[in-house]
């Protein structure tokens, strides 16, 4: 039996005080010192000993931060002086789309590696936009279509990225005519993606190449890095995929026979560029990466019917909107016309499609996989699991709070391998439950999703006329 | 109860000799609703009244309010905390009693609890969980002037949206007493008992291990007192459950811990887990520390380590080897009836057809949403569709086949208020399980630790010694009476208001509802 795909993972405690949900508000005026809440109330002990746990200032903060929300010590209270509201450093957290809790529940991820795990049902809300706006499917008690899944241990979340052909073709002899186009297996349907320029750390470039290598899949890096990063890149190329503008003068040869997948950004000189490329090194893999702005749709759809093309890169921004657009589409519903669009021209098999941009957790990269992608790539998660709030200082030029630029190379290598590793994990159990055994099963497998819309159509919509 | 006896005891042929009843003499438990106060010194209240340093402890406060909420004890010169759960709010102002405006030092100040904020969320809202806890406390629906806004929470979805459109007046004056809530469970029209049960619901499965033996107990007196069911989960029976073997469901799970002939047979309706909205397409899950070594020997498993149930059934592939499932269990208990509960993929109606032709009398859909133990993150909300969808589709596929009066559906998941429950009946269920809101009852707030260390920090949840027994078991039971009571009335007044006389025949009337995201237009049938 071939070797298991494993992520090696271990604990790695976060380096800064933790930003808790709940705080606990304690109005001592009045209070009769009768030490009620301190001694029995906290069943998690957060008052007990009190200072035995104060010893630094990060201890006050994890002290009332770590507060559960169990109300015990509100209600209990001999005088009822305690109060509990909702911490307004963690309500300011993140954007509209990396909310409070897709941040605690990312650095939660991050600190083991372990799936998000609560009780009491779900709290949310009845959908949402975007990727919100759908379920997927799970196998009840017959399937005709079901793999017979025994066990976890037998789902496979390797994909292929490269040109298939339509069809094999055979000579007189029975022998393969021609030569198979080359293919890279990743063992995960995840590559990590250069972060957005105005996010970028030099410093993590290492940190990247070696979760790569730690997690089996590759990173995507601008080939302008590749001087401050050489040594580093020439021990891993094989986890590496240089991106290079169209319009740049081209990578060293002795690079490109060495690399197996490329990325190249769209342009009009894009059949050239690759022509060139693959006189140097006809097995490489080349990815072309759109932007999903006003055209990008269209433009993948017409890459992907050209020959020279092995696999697009589509990609929007980081909260998975059309760039540049007032109102924009999300980046699932491009890839659901995209990929409904090959399949009419019955070319979807020949093309891999990379969806980039919105993938915020791990339900998302099964979710944009079921609508047509046959992997992705995720870059401001990975950031958030090394203590990132989202502030988005960086982005307007000033220093970064979490002192990312800071970290140190086993933290970040940890935090983020435990991430993906998590991530991991969650998509084999929603892979689970749908009865899907490979991940490559999965692109596009619109019958294990169900829509917003079209439930709604088909329930409400039939008993409450239109939608307003 | 005493009708569902003798309906049994018309079919004692059905009983072959080697089938085993209880000998415990059952437990009669009564419906009478009794005052069941918040188990906690500070009930949490919606709006709280601030005392300022202006007050001379004049008493006039005291003195005006009719709920007690302000309390000077003779003799004292400081009032006591004040109970700012039976206060009002705002509506007040409109009576002659309002304390802040009666306040000769305009000392007093009225605001919303900020604390509530962070309790409760979008499904469940602070207003819901205050509701609920009225009831359970009182046995009656909150008064009006509480304004709790519990008909619709906050989702945004489902029942958030759906209202019923009831009539200016009712188109039959009926009296409570002419309205009927009960639920009959057999359809099959099989040899095997009618069972009759007095409200259209019944309690959810939580095992001995996700929930307190008190907890469980309270549940199953519970059920006696509205001759309804209580549902043991996975996971065993416990002796202790004997007295009350004619109001349990027992469960097959598919992990199959617990599940022996001899507990088969105590009981008037097993139920056939494959799937839980919980935690949709994966197995149960109870986390290493919650095998306490009383839960290690019932489910003849090791101390402390983790329990997976897997899914899904690994001996069912097929409707033919769920029937073989379903023989089983009928041969071993010649009297029970069988429920098949599963979650809500996109063939639900499929299933549920399948799973009549293979022999059983209860659908059970237990949708996405629901739950209340331990379960992945990424399953509670992304994993099959919510229950308004899946009933609505079932119903009508019933209906197509011909078989809607064949089979009882059953629904759950995610439903929190009495209104929800008449709700979900409307789109098409005939009754429905409740979980989450029997836990609320018992002072649970949804803080969602049900699942770390040693459970539930309100002793619900919990299998740990010290924590369960801060709930007591004759409380616990008076609470959930209460609930069902105020449930029950409510219920009654919703019928009444839409001039329906029973709750059978409010099932698929859609034509009562309305969704507030529609334009609520009359749609020719396709």
């Amino acid at each position: 039996m071939p070797k298991k795909y494993h992520i090696e993972t271990k604990k790695i405690p976060r380096r800064l005080p933790s930003i808790g949900k709940f705080g606990i508000v304690d109005w001592r005026e009045d209070c009769a010192n009768c030490h009620n809440c301190v001694k029995k109330a906290c069943v998690y002990d957060r008052y007990r000993q009190e200072t035995d746990y104060i010893k630094n200032l990060n201890d006050i903060n994890s002290l009332f931060f770590d507060c559960m929300g169990c109300f015990s010590c509100v209600q209990k209270c001999t005088k009822g002086l305690l109060a509990i509201t909702v911490n307004p450093v963690y309500e300011h957290m993140g954007s509209s789309y990396f909310t409070p809790d897709i941040i605690a529940t990312t650095w939660n991820q991050a600190d083991t590696a372990s799936i998000p795990v609560s009780g009491a049902g779900y709290r949310g809300k009845f959908s949402g936009t975007g990727f919100d706006a759908m379920w997927t499917d799970m196998s009840e008690i017959v399937r005709p279509t079901r793999d017979g899944i025994h066990g976890r241990e037998y789902i496979s979340t390797s994909v292929d990225i490269g040109r298939k052909p339509r069809l094999l073709t055979f000579n007189e002899k029975g022998i393969l005519d021609g030569k198979l186009f080359s293919l890279v297996e990743l063992p995960i349907p995840l590559i990590i993606d250069k972060l957005p320029s105005k996010y970028f750390f030099p410093g993590l470039l290492p940190v990247f190449i070696e979760t790569a290598r730690r997690t089996g899949t590759m990173v995507i890096i601008d080939w302008e890095n590749f001087a401050s990063i050489k040594d580093e890149a020439q021990r891993n190329l094989a986890n590496i995929i240089f991106h290079l503008d169209v319009d740049k003068p081209l990578i060293p040869p002795e690079i490109l026979r060495q690399s197996k997948l490329i990325e190249i950004s769209d342009g009009a000189n894009l059949e050239k560029r690759i022509r060139e490329i693959k006189t140097i090194n006809p097995d490489l893999v080349i990815i072309a990466r759109v932007d999903l702005d006003a055209h990008g749709e269209q433009r993948a759809i017409e890459l992907a019917h050209q020959p020279y093309i092995e696999a697009i890169h589509i990609v929007a921004d980081i909260s998975g909107n059309q760039v540049n657009a007032d109102k924009p589409i999300f980046i699932k519903d491009a890839l659901r016309r995209i990929h409904t669009s090959l399949v009419k021209s019955g070319i979807r098999d020949e093309v891999t499609i990379i969806a980039g941009g919105g993938i915020a957790l791990a339900e998302h990269l099964a979710k944009q996989m079921l609508c047509g992608a046959d992997l992705v790539t995720v870059n401001m998660p990975l950031l958030i699991a090394l203590e990132c709030r989202f502030c988005q200082n960086c982005r307007d030029g000033f220093t970064c709070p979490a002192e990312i630029e800071k970290i140190s190379r086993e933290y970040g290598v940890g935090r983020m391998t435990n991430l993906i590793a998590a991530w991991h994990d969650q998509v084999i159990e929603v892979m689970g439950a749908m009865g899907i055994r490979e991940a490559r099963r999965l692109r596009g497998e619109a019958g294990r999703a169900m829509f917003f819309e079209d439930l709604e159509e088909d329930t409400f919509g039939r008993l409450f006329g239109a939608r307003k | 109860m005493a009708d569902s006896l003798v309906q049994e005891n018309k079919t004692p042929q059905i009983l072959p000799e080697n089938t085993l009843k209880t000998l415990v003499p059952p437990v009669a438990v009564p419906r009478a609703v009794k005052p069941a106060p918040s188990r906690y010194r500070n009930e949490i209240a919606k709006y709280i009244i601030r005392r300022s340093s202006a007050c001379t402890f004049c008493g006039k406060c005291a003195e005006v309010c009719p709920y007690g909420v302000h309390v000077l004890k003779p003799g004292y010169k400081l009032f006591l905390a004040p109970h700012l759960n039976v206060c009002i709010g705002p509506s007040c102002q409109q009576t002659s009693h309002y304390c802040i405006d009666l306040c000769p030092n305009k000392a007093l100040k009225m605001v919303e609890n900020p604390m509530l904020k962070a309790l409760g969320d979008y499904r469940w809202t602070p207003d819901i969980i205050l509701a609920t806890w009225k009831m359970a406390e009182t046995g009656e629906p909150p008064s009006p002037d509480y304004n709790y806004e519990y008909e619709l929470g906050a989702s945004g979805g489902g029942f958030d949206r759906l209202k019923f459109k009831f009539p200016e007046k009712p188109p039959v004056i009926l009296s409570d007493d002419e309205i009927d809530t009960s639920l009959e469970l057999n359809r099959r029209l099989d040899d095997r008992p009618q069972i009759k049960i007095d409200v259209p619901w019944y309690g959810g499965g939580m095992s001995f291990g996700s929930v307190s033996n008190v907890t469980q107990l309270a549940k199953a007196r519970a059920a006696v007192a509205f001759n309804t069911f209580t549902c043991t989960g996975e996971g065993g029976y416990m002796e202790r459950m004997r007295p009350y073997d004619d109001h349990v469901i027992t469960q097959v799970a598919t992990g199959l811990f617990g599940v022996r002939e001899e507990t088969i047979q105590r009981v008037r309706m097993v139920e056939f887990k494959y799937a839980q909205g919980a935690k949709p397409g994966l197995g149960g899950h109870l986390l290493a520390d919650k095998v306490t070594p009383a839960v290690a020997r019932m489910r003849e498993t090791v101390t402390g380590i983790s329990l997976f149930s897997p899914f899904p059934f690994h001996s069912v592939y097929s409707i033919e080897d769920h029937k073989k499932h379903m023989d089983w269990i009928k041969h071993i208990n010649r009297r029970t009836l069988v429920s098949t509960k599963v979650s809500t993929p996109a063939d639900v109606d499929m299933v549920a057809v399948g799973s009549y032709s293979a022999g059983t009398h209860i659908i059970h859909l237990d949708g996405g949403y629901g739950g209340t133990g331990a379960a992945p993150d990424i399953a509670k909300k992304n994993i099959a569709m919510p229950i308004e969808y899946a009933v609505i589709k079932v119903h009508r596929f019933l209906v197509q086949e011909g078989i809607r009066d064949k089979v009882t559906m059953i629904a759950s998941g995610g439903l929190r208020t009495v209104y929800d429950i008449a709700k979900i009946i409307a789109l098409g269920a005939d009754g429905v399980v409740v979980g989450t809101s029997e836990l609320v009852a018992l002072g649970c707030l949804r803080c969602s630790r049900c699942e770390s260390g040693r459970g539930c920090p309100r002793g619900i949840a919990t299998t740990d010694p010290e924590l369960a027994e801060t709930v007591d078991l004759d409380w616990g039971t008076q609470r959930i009476i209460n609930l069902y009571n105020a449930w029950r009335k409510e219920l009654v007044s919703i019928l009444k208001r839409l001039g329906i006389r029973s709750v059978r025949e409010l099932r698929g009337r859609t034509d009562l509802l309305m969704h507030l995201d529609y334009e609520n237009k009359p749609v020719n049938p396709k």
